[in-house]
């Protein structure tokens, strides 16, 4: 309960951002919600079972062209409810053709999914003679922010609730040996398409309400598959075994990303490759490894 | 004894160094620039939009910098790369307008990454002169953000003027009236078939052969047989740059007869014509300009000698004209951006690319559309406006 009151708290601390400044600090700030809802959702996932997925850019771009299609015609928030419902259904479907695979299957499928998607919507749009998408809102950064917040929050409780239920307990034994969990008789295919859902649906819903940022739609922005990767990394980078720990990683991998992109223009993406190495090679476990690392040291320093 | 000589100097360089520095941020107009130096745009932005850029920027500097309210102002280029991700656009605007001050900042690159932006530029009060982003949406686009100007023409505009130099082929009795068009599913290139079927059928054509291919397709030749066992008089590819060459590459391959042979963007780069050489002759392409006009050669001459690599013969052009435009305007009325963007709104600019002013809609009326290699050279056979348009050639063979 405790915990829950402070982190109501840290967020309401948060959702004053726009008061203070309504420029590039609040930029950084819808970078940062956005990565954070990406990536805690994708290690609400990954993180129990061990299975990698990149089809974040995929059911990101989903979301940006329900926005797009539906601007003219439906409200803003049914279509972000819409693209959370689409991205659901997606993952679902995806789950159940794939996560009876394991391992590197299921890495290869996902990053598929998103040039199949990104073909599929192409190929509608090709055949039906569509015109560019525009997203013309009076939506501005500061309701950007607070709606990416919103649902950042809402993916915290989802977490903390999934890490409370049978669900949860589930996935956890499926991810230390899925054998076992299948002769304890749980249902370990039903306990993965559920979990696997939530990051599709958030990570549509993020694209649905990032679309007005872009203001105009072409699938080769929206399913940038990059966008897969940098969510994996920053969630590696904080750790995916803790909910709170894709966090932690995003906020410093926000502004290293800022400092190379500003200092450096001419080898943007070379030193961003690097730091990715530098990254893996110290931090294996991310900053929750670490921090482990550092409590198990001082514990058994005192008890000596 | 030996100390104080060596303190003089030291005081006498601190102080030179602050009367340096003072003078240097006290006397230049911060420019900023957000484009993509590596990600798919990287290749059409490396030729056409940051070599322009960087010869404006020497050009100014060197005749002194820009004169406001009578004094000499020297030109300080900040510059970002956007990795082509409209997100990276944005950070990197709100960078130069809120970190790094610029007085003014240089349009993005590409139809997606300036609409990305365009609420920024709107917010922050900069005026935006985009080039490479072509829409048919100039008027609602104005209305929602008043500070963006468009010079480079229409989706609409691209396309019928293509249909309009066929239909004149045909009626001059040069060729039949069966055209084959294909196009690249992607947004830009199904764009300009959408606006050209219904404009194709209007004129009389008989569409025989219809297509399209994914973008980053490797293998073409599918889409060359396809439309050779059609035997049309006319090839039409709504293209981007890969598939560009690749289909000119089949059409050698397959030795397609026909009478006008056309591929969209990337047809007008230097490098078109420096790989397919004597076989691109009689190629039509989007774009064009006048390549005999003297301040076009003195502007090819100088992009030569100070990038080291040659301009295009469509965008590039009109990317320094709209840094010339910026530069008019700024001389005009100063560093204010509020009565730059009236200025652009209401004045006639003298370019490289003949007078340029902008309409009710923020957009240039006058532009280049259709242009077709001849002996080596990309020259516009078609044109809003514009002088020195040439003659059209016939397509013969791929020798």
């Amino acid at each position: 309960m405790r915990n829950l009151i402070l982190a109501a708290l840290a967020f309401g601390i948060c959702a004053l951002l726009p008061f203070g400044d309504n420029g590039y600090w609040l930029g950084l700030g819808v970078t940062i919600a956005m990565f954070t809802t990406l990536a805690t959702s994708w290690a609400l996932f990954s993180g129990p079972t061990h299975y990698i997925s990149l089809a974040t850019a995929a059911f990101f771009g989903v979301g940006t062209y329900v926005t797009g299609l539906g601007i003219d015609t439906l409200p803003f928030w049914s279509l972000v409810g819409l693209a959370g419902l689409i991205g659901a259904v997606l993952a679902a479907l995806v789950g159940l053709a794939t996560l009876r695979l394991s391992g590197v299957y299921f890495v290869i499928f996902t990053l598929g999914l998103a040039e199949l998607v990104r073909q599929v919507i192409t190929w509608v749009q090709n055949n039906t003679g569509q015109k560019g998408l525009y997203v013309l809102t009076d939506l501005d950064e500061a309701g950007i922010y607070w709606w990416l917040l919103g649902l950042a929050a809402a993916v915290f409780l989802t977490g903390w609730l999934i890490g409370r239920s049978r669900l949860g307990f589930a996935l956890r034994i499926i991810g230390d040996d899925e054998t076992v969990a299948a002769h304890s008789g749980i249902n370990t295919a039903r306990a993965k398409i559920l979990l696997f859902m939530v990051p599709g649906a958030v990570a549509a819903m993020t694209g649905a309400i990032l679309a007005p940022r872009y203001v105009y739609i072409e699938p080769s922005l929206a399913f940038a598959p990059i966008l897969s990767f940098q969510v994996v990394i920053m969630a590696l980078l904080g750790g995916a075994s803790r909910l709170w720990g894709p966090l932690v990683g995003v906020i410093p991998f926000t502004f290293l990303l800022e400092t190379v992109s500003s200092n450096f223009p001419n080898q943007t993406t070379l030193v961003i490759g690097i730091a990715f190495l530098v990254i893996v090679y110290l931090l294996p476990n991310g900053f929750v490894g670490l921090l482990d690392r550092v409590l198990r040291r001082t514990k058994a320093n005192e008890v000596q | 004894m030996n100390r104080r000589p060596f303190l003089k100097l030291v005081s006498a360089l601190t102080i030179a160094g602050a009367l340096a520095a003072n003078a240097a941020s006290a006397e230049t107009i911060r420019i900023g620039a957000v484009a993509p130096k590596t990600g798919p745009l990287a290749g059409g932005a490396t030729v056409t939009q940051w070599p322009s850029i960087y010869l404006w920027v020497e050009q100014v500097n060197a005749a002194g910098g820009l004169t406001v309210d009578g004094e000499q102002m020297m030109i300080e280029l900040i510059e970002y790369d956007d990795q082509t991700n409209p997100g990276e656009t944005i950070k990197a605007v709100q960078r130069l307008a809120t970190q790094d001050d610029a007085h003014f900042i240089i349009a993005p690159y590409g139809t997606g990454l300036n609409l990305a932006a365009a609420p920024l530029f709107d917010r922050y009060g900069y005026p935006q002169i985009a080039v490479s982003a072509i829409t048919d949406q100039q008027a609602e686009l104005a209305a929602k953000f008043p500070n963006m100007f468009f010079t480079l023409g229409t989706t609409t505009a691209l396309a019928a003027d293509v249909v309009k130099v066929l239909t004149d082929m045909r009626d001059a009795g040069q060729m039949g009236d069966k055209v084959a068009m294909v196009n690249v599913a992607d947004a830009f290139g199904i764009e300009l078939a959408t606006a050209a079927k219904p404009l194709f059928e209007e004129a009389g054509f008989d569409i025989v052969y219809e297509t399209s291919y994914p973008l980053g397709t490797q293998d073409l030749s599918p889409v060359i047989k396809g439309a050779a066992a059609a035997e049309p008089d006319a090839f039409v590819a709504w293209s981007y740059p890969p598939d560009t060459f690749g289909l000119t590459e089949q059409a050698m391959i397959e030795n397609l007869d026909v009478k006008a042979f056309y591929t969209a963007v990337a047809t007008p780069f230097p490098g078109y014509g420096a790989r397919f050489g004597s076989a691109a002759e009689g190629v039509l392409g989007a774009g064009g300009v006048n390549p005999d006009s003297p301040a076009f050669m003195e502007y090819a001459a100088a992009h030569e000698a100070v990038t080291g690599a040659k301009p295009d013969y469509w965008a590039s052009a009109t990317t320094y004209a709209s840094l010339e435009i910026l530069g008019q305007s700024i001389e005009a009325v100063g560093l204010d951006r509020e009565a730059v963007t009236a200025h652009l709104r209401e004045a006639t600019f003298d370019t490289i690319l003949g007078p340029i002013s902008f309409d009710e809609n923020n957009s240039n009326a006058d532009f280049w559309t259709v242009g077709q290699w001849q002996g080596g050279v990309f020259r516009g056979v078609a044109s809003r406006g514009r002088d020195g348009t040439v003659p059209v050639i016939l397509k013969d063979g791929w020798e």
